[in-house]
């Protein structure tokens, strides 16, 4: 029963526990019987709330069995990133820095979980403040991928995708600031959306780069990542980088999800392909993408070579920016008012930097060097000045893409998932991987990853496709029509004994 | 000593609060003197995740004083982040506005000797978030205090054309009634509302060829008081610093003095001004403010005639002294009090002589405003205009005016002649009254008509009688009058 | 090939960054940020005159709130996540001097 419990995604779980067919409770324990079977070894998880969790699911159960209604989550069980500000449990970011640290606030997308009457699961690991491409950054502990439990699962929202593949939870909340949740969902088979910045609350979000982060769903399926959407997209008063109804008003993003997209730009959906840059991917990696893109032409789209000349030089722009962002963001991290503080002799200076040093790990030492290099004084203009002029050539290669077609597909990660420590020593290669996802983050646009195939290890692969600005209806039954057609979400992994 | 010549150069640095409802990114109410960390939230507090929101209303005062400066406004306006570490700057990182602030290229005119005014021109105008405070207790250690971190501030730079503690002075007065007149700050200079870093040097004139003293920056100045005895003692300093060692102003010789009001004396805190690289950025979770013209003409229409004009319109329009018309416009809501009763029909400077002699210190015992004393602008000018048609003597007006805040809206002829204060002044009737005291009191009338020592003692006391006679209803003008007529 | 950044560099950067870094960190960091650094050059192959900065992807200005007061946390709930605290204060070492202060 649990098992048959765990095989649906949110919509049929939320439909069968709705109609009476299913309790809450009921899935709610199979999760955590999941968790407490396999986490041991996957470790997707740095805190639970069994208790929590159950005490919801009862709430949801009573009210739908009183006739009462329920949210547009009732009663599934999800899971958060550790990087957005709870009031239950501590908000770590996977950091030592953060270890015990209780926020008094909830982020807005957790209200609207709330809201929809989701029961929360717990808060999955991740990169210490997003900061890595595999999880391996993580202060606090150690997350494997499902599939295969010598590699990574990704990052930084390792754990979300991770607990997401292995039926831990039935969907997830990453965050998403150069490829964050779309490649740790590639590499773990399953659905992983960053909204268009803007669309979806920052609020509540532990900021690492303020202009490219972004809220999105981790999920088993495009309806699912429609569902979550439609929870958590919106404008909200307390985030001044949200956008308001006015300029782009939140549709129902379920409405019209089987549908084929209306108006596509010259009368067939037209996708447009990089073709030098998908060169760069493995090869198990360069069929796949190819063969889903014969899935759609099947369908009756037809694909056009376009050009993105300033690809090339997204991850530099984006080190500079994102790191000069975060070194400020991070500033706040000083043993004075919150968080970890030295239990060393210091006097007012050494407060922070000993509290700083102990608490931070490598990595985010690194990107905080690298961010107050480039902003210091002799260097803003060589760096972050050019990065920011060379985000605006970037945003225009996808305005100019999107007059041509109506979305762009490519890999999202170069290779499927890497063996853990492969990649840890060097922090540049590791950079280097993020080449498909950076740059969508930079422009701002909407990107998803769909599971669309497997490598000869049996290791997932993600098509990453993209859209212009608030267009995620379109992205989305783009998406959908691919998922409808294949099976690839619906393999799981054999989970460790 | 004797061959220096030298010019006194200020430039000045202002903080001003404005008195917003709330702080400028967050809710938090804005509140003197509440309980240490109560009036903080977790945007203030830079908990992680949080955001700023800008405060309307702080824009609006913020252009409203940069218009009454009379700067150019930016049309489009950022936000930018100023690093720096610091434990009451909870984010570690100050927004504030960096290359494209709201106002720039403005002036502030001041009243300087004879009567005339000065314009010192204003570099920009800025604003930021304040941050909180830090408490050095006894013991080693300090306490934090957040509940000023992110209140609006208004930072004000002027051009180094200040030049001398007198004009300092009478800029930091004068700003400071500026803002009051708009209304967007109390600007209590104790209670921290305005804060000024003069940035003083000299220029020496020794053997013909300038020199120029290294610049010093003052801060903790939390009187008008300070201020100018900050700058004659740096004055003083530089001078003999000059002398001593003929240092002169270089790149990066500038330094930041403290001012110690106990001893009087500005105290080094920082030589060789080492550069605090702020690495200032486009603030990320702010978009930009763009004041069109719509926008702009609206808080344009909050302006209002500007104290020091006012004062010297006084001058010219009514002939008050230089010294009255300050007192008048000391305050907007005195002023506009002054120029209802002068409309009203009262005649300038006998209101001017009632406010600042009867309303300012009715207002000050109760400390209120003369608008709020319950005395309205029709019963002053009806009053004043007894006092010069005779009906009532000026000590008797007081009176009236003390009775009139309590007897709310009462015609002050009627409460006058209630109180049996109406001044009589029918020339007829008081001539039998003098005739009757002359015929009672024949040495003294002698006395005056001999002339000699006891002429004026005499005469006195015959007026005294009269007043005596019409239980002090005579007009003594009037009665003087008939007295000379008769015993000359 | 000649370092992007050196130990001195570095070293400024660690105390502008408030981190005390270990004498081994600052070799690895001075090694892996000149690399990194060295990448970044490729953004002055293309040619950015004429182009404006891009600090923010949206279209939106003038985003306000009103002046009206909301609850603030109170004291005890400020103070709830402090490392060190001093009754009703955040507590730090003596500030010696305030010319660290901008």
């Amino acid at each position: 029963m649990s098992g048959e419990l765990l095989n649906k995604d949110c919509r049929q779980l939320r439909e069968a526990i709705a109609a009476g067919r299913a309790k809450s409770v009921e899935a709610t324990k199979a999760v955590f019987e999941a968790i407490n079977k396999y986490e041991p070894v996957i470790g997707a998880y740095i805190s639970t709330f069994e208790k929590q969790a159950l005490a919801k699911a009862k709430e949801v159960d009573d009210k739908i069995a009183a006739g009462e209604a329920v949210g547009e989550l009732a009663g599934v069980p999800v899971a958060i990133k550790d990087n957005l500000c709870s009031t239950f449990g501590a908000t770590t970011c996977a950091s030592k820095i953060l270890e015990n640290f209780h926020s008094p606030y909830n982020a807005t997308v957790i209200e609207k979980l709330l809201a929809a009457d989701a029961v929360i699961v717990g808060k999955t690991n991740m990169d210490e403040f997003a900061m890595g491409s595999s999880t391996e950054n993580s202060g606090l502990k150690r997350t494997v991928n499902p599939w295969d439990t010598s590699r990574v699962p990704g990052g930084s929202s390792g754990g979300s995708a991770a607990a997401v593949a292995g039926r831990l939870c039935f969907a997830a909340l990453g965050s998403d600031t150069g490829g964050s949740i779309r490649q740790p969902a590639a590499f773990c088979g399953v659905v992983g959306l960053k909204p268009t910045y803007g669309r979806v609350s920052r609020y509540g979000l532990v900021a690492y780069g303020s202009s490219l982060d972004q809220i999105g769903p981790v999920t088993r399926t495009v309806s699912d990542c429609a569902l979550m959407m439609n929870v958590i997209a919106g404008h909200d008063e307390k985030d001044s980088t949200s956008v308001g109804e006015s300029i782009a008003p939140v549709c129902n993003y379920l409405e019209k999800l089987d549908e084929p997209i209306s108006r596509p730009l010259r009368g067939r959906l037209r996708i447009g392909v990089v073709p030098e840059l998908n060169a760069g991917s493995d090869n198990d990696v360069q069929n796949a993408i190819a063969e889903a893109i014969e899935v759609y032409k099947k369908l009756g789209a037809e694909t056009v070579e376009i050009e993105m000349p300033h690809f090339d030089y997204a991850i530099a722009a984006y080190y500079v920016i994102a790191t000069a962002e975060a070194s400020s963001n991070l500033a706040r991290y000083d043993g004075v008012h919150y968080g970890h503080r030295t239990a060393s002799k210091a006097d007012y200076i050494e407060v922070y930097t000993k509290s700083r040093a102990e608490g931070f790990g490598k990595e985010v030492k690194r990107r905080i060097m690298l961010g107050t290099y480039a902003l210091s004084s002799g260097y803003y203009d060589a760096y972050y000045l050019k990065a920011l002029k060379v985000r605006n050539l970037i945003r225009g290669d996808f305005t100019n893409a999107f007059e041509r077609c109506d979305c762009v597909m490519m890999p999202v990660s170069p290779t499927t998932a890497f063996k853990i420590g492969e990649k840890v020593d060097d922090p540049l290669k590791m950079y280097l991987s993020d080449v498909y996802t950076i740059a969508a983050n930079l422009a701002g646009v909407p990107s998803i990853s769909i599971p669309c195939g497997f490598d000869e290890n049996n290791l997932p692969i993600g098509l990453q496709i993209l859209a212009a600005a608030f267009a995620e209806e379109k992205l989305l039954r783009i998406a959908r029509m691919f998922e409808m057609q294949t099976e690839w979400h619906q393999r799981r992994p054999a989970m460790p004994e | 000593m004797n061959n220096l010549q030298y010019k006194v150069v200020v430039g000045l640095e202002i903080h001003v609060h404005l008195c917003t409802k709330t702080k400028m990114f967050c809710g938090c109410a804005m509140e003197y003197g509440a309980r240490p960390n109560s009036r903080v939230c977790p945007v203030c507090l830079g908990m992680p995740g949080v955001l700023p929101v800008m405060n309307k209303q702080a824009i609006e005062y913020a252009v409203l004083a940069a218009l009454a400066l009379n700067c150019k406004i930016a049309e489009f306006t950022k936000w930018d982040r100023k690093s720096y570490y610091y434990p009451d700057l909870p984010k570690n990182y100050q927004i504030s506005q960096y290359d494209l602030p709201l106002g720039a290229h403005g002036f502030i005119e001041i009243a300087v000797e004879g009567g005339r005014s000065k314009k010192i021109r204003i570099r920009r105008v800025h604003l930021e978030e304040d941050a909180g405070k830090n408490l050095h207790s006894a013991g080693n250690f300090s306490q934090v205090d957040l509940n000023r971190a992110g209140a609006p501030l208004l930072e004000i730079v002027t051009e180094p054309e200040v030049n001398g503690a007198a004009e300092v002075r009478a800029l930091a007065v004068e700003l400071q009634r500026i803002v009051r007149y708009l209304g967007v700050s109390e600007a209590d200079m104790q209670k921290g509302h305005m804060r000024f870093e003069p940035n003083i040097n000299l220029v020496v004139t020794k053997d013909g060829s300038e020199h120029k003293t290294p610049i010093a920056e003052v801060k903790n100045l939390n009187s008008f008081r300070a201020l100018e005895k900050s700058v004659e003692y740096e004055i003083r300093r530089q001078l003999d610093n000059f002398q001593e060692t003929g240092e002169v102003m270089q790149m990066g010789n500038k330094s930041t003095r403290g001012w110690d009001d106990v001893n009087e004396v500005t105290v080094l805190q920082r030589e060789k001004e080492e550069a605090h690289d702020y690495r200032y950025f486009p603030e990320p979770d702010l978009v930009p403010v763009e004041v069109k013209s719509r926008w702009l003409e609206e808080i344009r229409g909050h302006l209002c005639e500007l104290p020091l004009k006012k004062q010297m319109r006084y001058v010219e329009q009514y002939g008050l002294s230089a010294y009255d018309a300050g007192v008048l416009t000391a305050e907007r809501s005195t002023a506009e009090f002054f120029e209802d009763v002068v409309k009203g029909g009262g005649e300038p400077k006998r209101v001017c002589n009632w406010i600042t002699q009867d309303g300012l210190r009715l207002a000050n015992e109760r400390g209120c405003s003369v608008r709020k004393l319950g005395i309205t602008p029709q019963q002053v000018a009806k009053l004043t205009s007894m006092i010069v048609s005779g009906d009532i003597s000026s000590t008797a007006a007081t009176s009236v005016t003390n009775i009139m805040t309590t007897r709310i809206g009462i015609d002050p002829h009627l409460i006058a002649k209630e109180e049996s204060l109406l001044q009589k002044s029918d020339a007829s009737e008081l001539e039998k009254v003098v005739e009757q005291v002359l015929a009672e009191n024949s040495k003294a009338v002698e006395d005056v008509k001999s002339g000699g020592k006891k002429n004026e003692k005499a005469r006195s006391f015959l007026l005294g009688q009269v007043m005596q006679k019409t239980k002090g209803q005579a007009n003594p003008k009037i009665v003087s009058e008939i007295l000379s007529k008769k015993l000359n | 090939m000649a370092k992007k950044i050196d130990e001195a560099q570095v070293r400024k950067v660690a105390k502008l960054a408030r981190l005390e870094l270990a004498n081994s960190e600052i070799e690895e960091f001075t090694v892996q940020l000149s690399a990194i650094l060295d990448y970044m050059e490729k953004m002055n192959e293309l040619d950015t005159t004429g182009v404006e900065p891009l600090a923010h992807c949206l279209p939106i200005s003038n985003v306000f709130r009103d002046d009206s007061i909301k609850t603030s946390l109170g004291t005890e709930k400020t103070l709830a996540n402090a490392p060190q605290r001093d009754g009703e204060f955040f507590k730090v070492p003596k500030i010696l001097d305030d010319s660290n202060r901008a």
